[in-house]
């Protein structure tokens, strides 16, 4: 019986989220205390369970004490274990920095964020395709919740584009699972993983075409290009709390990829081995290219934001297209640093526009503070792979890594020109911002600042500081989860029964 | 050579009519039609997803003692999610086009491109309350 | 650690600053002279050590997977550079307390300088080249943020920006480089790197790397054609240039080239690039410093010029070459710091640095005269004094070296350098400080406080003694510092003033009587100048930058025009791409499995499906008929399921289909009746041929499975449904046991649907929206909305249909139904209620809250799952067992019916909200406002 830890992640939002809609009467303070409570539950448990999976053992469990492959199971390696991590650090900082914020200018919105975590922490867990199509649905529509939490006519328009293209993902995620279930007969991942190899020759075109229908899932909700449209206008006009959080949706598509492409359809899939790899180089090229182009033209610091992530999961995709231990270790390191890093992004760009509201009416009145332009400074910092922040060290993880790849010369140099391209357009737009004002502004700019939510920010700094100072350890533990998705019969192993584990190769 | 007068012949044909509607619907300005469209577009894929058990007649998937053969039960149980959560969705795509008509007072689902002078997005959140 | 200490020291300090200023600007200012002192002591006190020949090194680990590494050495060029930086920063402190204006915010100021100085000492004590790379990208920022100290200045805000972009850049060139020549010297760590000159030059990596590694350093040390962007970076404080632009980060590059000279320099490449990048960069710059009328843009300029003079130096790739390199540092370091300084003084004292504004200064402000004069003799290369010495040198070593097969080539360079040097030298003596004595200054200048010329002062001393006696005062530094620097065995030499009649000695007697015939010529030389076109960089800089900007407007503004359409089209032509791609790229054979001849109610029914999308497609502008279309559909596809044995599906489809018209009905029923026509035929038949691809891929992907067998995991289900799960019907078992997981998630997303539905239309009786209902309520139907006959019959079934959906609810483990099911006949009967009474009488009879019953169905559904846990078993483990109850009978009772209900509840809930809202707001379109406005 292994751990049943592994279900907590799932159960306490659910929970609490059942609680705040029974609670919804009862006012703000309880619904607040509940939140922050639970959230700082999972962080708890996520730290546990990230300290659990670090001996490198994947754990499952069985829900309904049913053997896979016939139940829905759950794995915890350490890919999932990180990703909760990241999730609840996350989370912990959004739901105190939405206190008296966000969170009073719509109904339900704590429950919601609960729902969505729930969604998040499952998607990251589950090891059943079918399953994973459910908890897409539940943290997509906890998102769609959140995102049109507040309201505001710019906000539904762009919110029916969100939705209404998240529903074509939906369906192409049926047909791709429908497909795959028609040739394969399962929905077990680790039990895919035995039978894709195996597949009768006449069927591996239908195969191939649910693998590479599935993957364009999973490219929406990376934002890959040209997949990406949905991004900016939702991120753009929804609450920078929403946005905060969702910073981590677009880490969930890499995340499944990961998974899906080196478990599932890796290089062990016989003769669909490695079968999305091609694709994902040029599409995170591209990728990177549109999100910087989206920096240098962005009019406003929520614009500006929102394509850097479109840059940051280019850049990403890339180190993932590498296919290699290094590749896939930078790009979490990435990954982790550059989620951190584009939330606290979003947060500062609703503190500005809440410090505008405070100073007047007209937010153009509003010239930002000293300390305001600090944490900018910091975060474009960050956000462009300066140092001393982690971001300095995941673009250079990434180029490390690129090294040994054919396409070098390609990756680096994009990487390279559009480094100088984002820092050029982080710098222009702080200069317009911050410096661009009579000195004597400055005093003007002292007003009260929301202290949480300052707070926060500063908090998800300090992270990133962590990051680059502790990058020995923090990489050990990456490099280590490459090695363990690289050897997926460890993991396959480890869920599926003996007996049917038995024509297994290698691990 | 495709039969035509075949059960899988009408499924298959069927699936890809609605799909196409659903596709060209879409393809429209306004809000309905895109809702109408993508409730086709599910009406489409839970078939689909359903035939992927592929095709019995009379083998209800309920156990007992005579029945000697059932359809695969599997694919009915994922619909039948899956008709749930569209169901859900739709629900919420309906309401979110009549609540965005309410408030703009039109259904166009075209977005104002980003544009505007700086500081005005960055209040987007304030100006939104 | 000793050394770490030596960096991090200025790092910590820089916190220091800005607390001690509420102690008064003195206080601050000594605060950060301790700071960097105390880093200096540290340093110097290292200087036995070095100087005898050993190499302190200290390491840390950091991120040993990329082979970066905490790692610091100093020797004999670590220990030149770090103690000039720290030496002139110390004398940079003291002046800027006298500079800075009561205005100025003095603690952001000394914090940003002691961050840069830490940067700076980080670089010229790394041992690891990546290392080396975090502080060279660290100047950078820190530069960024001095030169825009005065960021209310547009020049200032510029010329920060410029110069973050080009030496930013540079550094990630650099970036770039570095990772090359680790990789292939097989080590990040300096002091290995050096000893493998060979293995690096052979590689065939070599020349790449080489070009990343001098655009890194060509363009921190502004040299052509990256020399722009130093004389923009003067719109900092005096101190800052002084500091920045010619004492320390300018000097970063020629480090750089120093530091890298034994394992990159000998080669072709390196001889070609670098030491004619020098010497064009000496004489360009040379040229302009001499036409600036900004005393410390002449300055700049006159920095850049002698940054390619050490490059030219270096270039050359002799030891002797390195020697005079070194001694020419140290002697600019002097001479330039405290030329700058001066013009800080009279900026500060006269209010402008115009030259054509200046003149005479000597009368008024004799001190800063005289240190400024014998500073400029020293620039200019005038005998006894330093930079007369190493400009010499420089000349001898020009004056033999061969470049490309042209002797005369380096020589010319060389001497029209010198000349030039010479003349801009003369031109700051001549024009400020001697002259007539002038008064139409705008405030009347005298000599500053001591302690900002005492700085200038003590940069002077050296200039003079050095000059005087070379070997005494610069021997041992010269010989240290090229030793550390060119490795090996340094070629006999002697520093003194008289090296003989050689051809350096004609060259510089060339030199200085051009210098000054070419000031004697100024007025002349200038309006030939004046009449030639004149590049600027800033507006092109500035111009590019818009350009640039602009472009990826133009281009964004034109891909993404807010078109849902067009993205939808885009998104699924690349769905169906990968997946085309996906069929195509693999083996495929059509399916055996035997075809199942189509029964007639199946063909009528798929005729029926087919005229109905036709129909969609010609009329679908009418909504209403849209919908009644789109309901025929939902009827055809539950029909079809009941067809082929899913008698579960069919009935859920039918209930979903029902709730699913209401609610679109009530939508419609606010939203325009009509889909305007606004596609163009071309648009129209274009949307046909995309929507007839995808139907047909589709189509084909079914009909490929449909026909071919294949084995499955049900089997097991369908085996375990009654023994393990504990139903016979296995769809439900699947749903409640097998798979409830599932099912959790599934209710969980109706009742975020159900609460978002209820966010969203809450707000809609405020603000724009509820004055849009407003004004349709004018336009409300006359007749009565709630007809009696409908309303008598909906209240009489309501009882009966809770019977029925217990009764489904029961029964569904074992036959069709179950909770989903249920929930949705009940919930149907409950918004006849609404539909037929209206919200309010409704609402007013409504026993329970509707969120209550969602909040305790996904609750009641969790604490099942849940229950297990207590025995230790995982989530959602079923368990069943047969009782007697009166009326249904023997029943059986499984935890996953308690399970079912929380479903059950859940589905009511959600669609008794959703459609309660929805009928709240209808109400207020139709009715008078005071009965409405009740919050669920």
């Amino acid at each position: 019986m292994t751990s049943q830890w592994l279900i907590v992640p799932v159960a306490v939002p659910a929970m609490t989220a059942a609680l705040l809609v029974l609670a919804m009467h009862y006012g703000y303070a309880v619904q607040r205390a509940l939140s922050v409570a639970a959230t700082g539950i999972q962080l708890a448990v996520a730290i546990g369970l990230f300290i659990l999976a670090s001996d490198g053992e994947s754990r499952v469990y069985l829900l309904g004490a049913w053997p896979a492959p016939f139940g829905i199971v759950l794995v915890l390696d350490r890919l999932s274990s990180i990703m909760l991590l990241l999730t609840a650090v996350v989370a912990f900082g959004v739901v105190l920095a939405s206190i008296r914020e966000w969170d009073t200018r719509g109904r339900h919105f704590h429950s919601l964020f609960q729902f969505q975590l729930l969604g998040v922490n499952g998607a990251f867990l589950t090891g059943d395709l079918f399953n994973l199509f459910v908890f897409f649905e539940v943290l997509l529509i906890a998102s769609y919740g959140l995102m049109l939490h507040g309201g505001g006519p710019k906000r539904l328009k762009a919110g029916f584009h969100y939705v209404a293209v998240n529903l074509i993902g939906s369906t192409v995620f049926l047909f791709a699972v429908g497909t795959i279930y028609a040739v394969t007969g399962t929905l077990n991942m680790a039990d895919l993983a035995v039978k894709v190899p195996q597949v009768a020759a006449g069927n591996e075109a239908l195969l191939a075409a649910g693998a590479l229908l599935l993957f364009t899932v999973f490219a929406i909700k990376s934002a890959m290009v040209p997949l990406h449209w949905w991004l900016a206008p939702t991120y753009g006009s929804t609450s920078p709390a929403a946005a905060a959080l969702f910073a981590l949706m677009t880490k969930v598509g890499a995340y499944s990829i990961i998974r899906v492409y080196t478990l599932i359809f890796g290089a062990d899939a016989g003769p669909l081995a490695n079968i999305a790899l091609p694709w994902i180089l040029p599409a995170a090229i591209l990728t990177l290219v549109m999100g910087t182009l989206g920096v240098l033209a962005s009019r406003s610091l929520l614009d500006l934001v929102c394509y850097a992530l479109v840059a940051s999961m280019g850049t990403l995709l890339i180190a993932v297209g590498l296919a290699s231990a290094e590749g896939l270790a930078a790009a979490l390191y990435y990954a982790v640093q550059s989620t951190v890093t584009s939330s606290a992004l979003f947060l500062l760009a609703g503190l500005m526009a809440r410090a505008g509201e405070h100073a007047s009416a007209k937010a153009k009145a509003y010239t930002p503070g000293t300390a305001v332009l600090g944490l900018y400074f910091l975060l474009a910092i960050a956000s462009v792979g300066m140092p001393p922040l982690a971001g300095f060290l995941g673009k250079l993880l990434i180029l490390d890594a690129g090294r040994t790849s054919p396409h070098i010369a390609l990756i680096w140099s994009f990487i390279l020109i559009t480094s100088l391209l984002l820092i050029l357009g982080f710098a222009r737009f702080g200069i317009q911002t911050f410096w661009s004002r009579p000195r004597a502004a400055d005093a003007a700019a002292a007003q009260p600042m929301p202290a949480m939510l300052t707070a926060v920010i500063a908090g998800m700094i300090v992270v990133l500081a962590a990051l680059s100072v502790f990058a020995g350890p923090v990489m050990e533990n990456m490099t280590a989860m490459a090695e363990q998705l690289l050897e997926p019969q460890r993991y396959i192993r480890a869920v599926l029964p003996p007996a049917a584990t038995a024509g297994l190769v290698g691990g | 050579m495709i039969p035509i007068l075949s059960m899988e012949f009408l499924l298959a044909s069927g699936i890809g009519a609605m799909t196409a509607v659903g596709l060209y619907l879409i393809m429209l300005r306004r809000t309905f039609p895109v809702v109408v469209g993508l409730s086709f577009l599910s009406y489409a894929v839970n078939v689909f997803l359903f035939t992927m058990g592929r095709l019995n007649i009379d083998l209800p998937p309920i156990f007992s003692k005579e029945a000697t053969a059932y359809t695969d039960p599997l694919p009915q149980a994922l619909v039948l999610t899956a008709i749930v959560i569209t169901f859900g969705m739709t629900a919420l795509i309906v309401v979110l086009s009549l609540r965005g008509f309410l408030e703009t007072g039109s259904d166009d689902v075209t977005l104002a491109s980003q544009g505007g002078d700086e500081a005005e997005s960055a209040s987007r959140d304030g100006a939104s309350r | 650690m000793k050394l770490a200490l030596i960096v991090l020291i200025p790092f910590i300090g820089a916190l220091l600053p800005p607390l001690a200023l509420r102690a008064g600007r003195n206080a601050c200012a000594a605060v950060t002279a301790c700071v960097t002192g105390l880093s200096l002591a540290i340093l110097l006190s290292e200087v036995p050590a070095v100087y005898s020949g050993t190499v302190p090194r200290t390491t840390a680990e950091w991120l040993p997977g990329l082979g970066l590494s905490w790692s610091f050495f100093v020797d004999g060029l670590g220990m030149f550079f770090a103690a000039l930086i720290l030496g002139i920063g110390l004398l940079i402190i003291l002046y800027a307390r006298f500079y800075l204006s009561s205005t100025d915010p003095m603690g952001r100021f000394y914090c940003y300088l002691l961050l840069f100085q830490g940067s700076m000492v980080g670089i010229v004590l790394s041992d690891n080249i990546l290392l080396l790379i975090v502080f060279w990208e660290l100047t950078s920022l820190t530069s960024f943020l001095l030169i825009g100290y005065w960021y209310h200045l547009p020049e200032s805000r510029a010329g920060a920006r410029m110069a973050l972009i080009v030496t930013g850049g540079g550094g990630l060139a650099l970036m770039g480089g570095m990772l090359l020549l680790g990789n292939i010297a097989g080590t990040f760590e300096l002091s290995e790197i050096l000893l493998r000159g060979e293995q690096i030059k052979a590689s065939p990596l070599y020349v790449p790397m080489l070009l990343l590694v001098l655009i890194g350093a060509f363009t921190k040390s502004a040299q052509f054609p990256f020399h722009f962007w130093l004389p923009h970076a003067m719109a900092a404080p005096t101190p800052v240039s002084a500091y920045l632009h010619s004492a320390t980060m300018v000097k970063a590059g020629v480090f750089l080239l120093a530091r890298l000279w034994p394992v990159l320099s000998g080669t072709p490449e390196w001889f070609m690039i670098v030491a004619l990048t020098g010497a064009v960069t000496m004489v360009i710059a040379a040229w302009i410093g001499l036409f600036k009328d900004d005393l410390k843009g002449l300055l700049a300029f006159s920095t850049v010029s002698h940054l390619g003079l050490l490059t030219m130096l270096l270039g050359f790739g002799t030891r002797s070459a390195m020697i005079a390199a070194m001694f020419h540092v140290l002697n600019h370091a002097t001479f330039k710091a405290a030329l700058f300084m001066s013009a800080g003084i009279v900026d500060h004292e006269t209010g402008t640095r115009d030259i054509r504004k200046l003149g005479g200064l000597r009368h008024l402000m004799p001190v800063t005269a005289t240190l400024a004069i014998v500073a400029s003799a020293s620039m200019a290369g005038v005998p006894l004094l330093n930079g007369f010495l190493s400009k010499e040198m420089m000349l001898e070593e020009a004056s033999h070296t061969v470049y490309a097969g042209q002797w005369w080539l380096l020589p010319l360079l060389a001497t029209a350098g010198a000349l030039l040097s010479a003349a801009y030298s003369a031109r700051l003596v001549f024009h400020v400080f001697l002259g007539k004595k002038r008064h139409d200054y705008p405030h009347h200048p005298h000599d500053p406080p001591v302690g900002m010329w005492l700085p200038v002062a003590l940069l002077v001393v050296p200039v003079i003694a050095i000059g005087l006696m070379p070997a005494t005062f610069a021997g041992a530094i010269v010989e240290r510092t090229a030793l550390a620097a060119a490795g090996g065995e340094l070629p006999s030499y002697y520093l003194s003033i008289w090296h003989g009649v050689t051809p350096a000695l004609f060259m510089s007697a060339i030199a200085l009587a051009g210098g000054l015939a070419m000031l004697w010529a100024y007025p002349a030389i200038n309006r030939w100048r004046l009449s030639m076109p004149r590049p600027d960089a800033m507006t092109m800089f500035q111009t590019a930058i818009t350009a640039l900007v602009a472009t990826s407007r133009r281009v964004f503004d034109a891909i993404d025009n807010g078109s849902l359409p067009r993205y939808l089209a885009v998104i699924v032509v690349t769905i169906g791409v990968f997946g085309l791609s996906g069929f195509f790229g693999a083996a495929h054979l059509p399916g055996t499995r035997e075809t199942l001849p189509a029964s007639l109610p199946a063909v009528t029914g798929w005729g029926v499906l087919i005229a109905a999308c036709v129909l969609m497609v010609l009329r679908h502008h009418d909504r209403l008929f849209a919908l009644v279309v789109t309901s025929i559909v939902g009827l055809i596809v539950s029909l079809a399921f009941l067809q082929f044995s899913a008698p579960d599906l069919a009935l859920t489809q039918i209930s979903v289909e029902v709730v699913t018209t209401i609610l679109l009905l009530l939508a419609i029923n606010l939203l325009p009746r009509t889909t305007p026509d606004e596609q163009s035929g071309g648009a129209k038949l274009g949307a046909g041929v995309f929507a007839a691809v995808g139907g047909l891929g589709t189509a084909a992907l079914a009909y490929a499975v449909l026909t071919r067998g294949f084995e499955t995991i049900s089997d097991y289900h369908i085996e375990q449904s009654k023994p393990g799960g504990g139903g016979t019907n296995v769809v439900n078992v699947i749903l409640v046991d097998f798979r409830g997981y599932d099912t959790f998630g599934e209710i969980i997303v109706l009742a975020i649907a159900g609460l978002t539905i209820f966010a969203l239309l809450d707000s809609a009786l405020r603000g724009a929206s509820a004055r849009r209902l407003a004004a349709m309520r004018t336009g409300a139907k006359a007749h009565d909305p709630h007809p009696l006959l409908l309303t008598v019959v909906t209240r009489v079934l309501l009882p009966m249909a809770l019977m029925v959906g217990v009764y489904i609810l029961l029964r569904g483990h074992n036959l069709p139904g179950g909770g989903f099911i249920a929930g949705l006949i009940v919930a149907i009967a409950f918004i006849m209620q609404y539909m037929a009474s209206g919200y309010v009488w409704a609402h007013k009879r409504a026993r329970i809250d509707a969120h209550v019953m969602i909040g305790s169905g996904v609750a009641i559904a969790g604490l099942t799952g849940l229950a297990s846990l207590v025995f230790d078993r995982p989530f959602l483990t079923s368990t069943f067992g047969y009782f007697h109850l009166p009326i249904f009978g023997e029943i059986e009772l499984a935890s996953a019916m308690a399970f079912d209900l929380g479903v059950f509840l859940t589905v009511v809930g959600t669609c008794i909200l959703s459609l309660a809202t929805i009928s709240r707001v209808e109400e207020r379109a139709e009715h008078a406002p005071q009965t409405t406005g009740v919050a669920p």
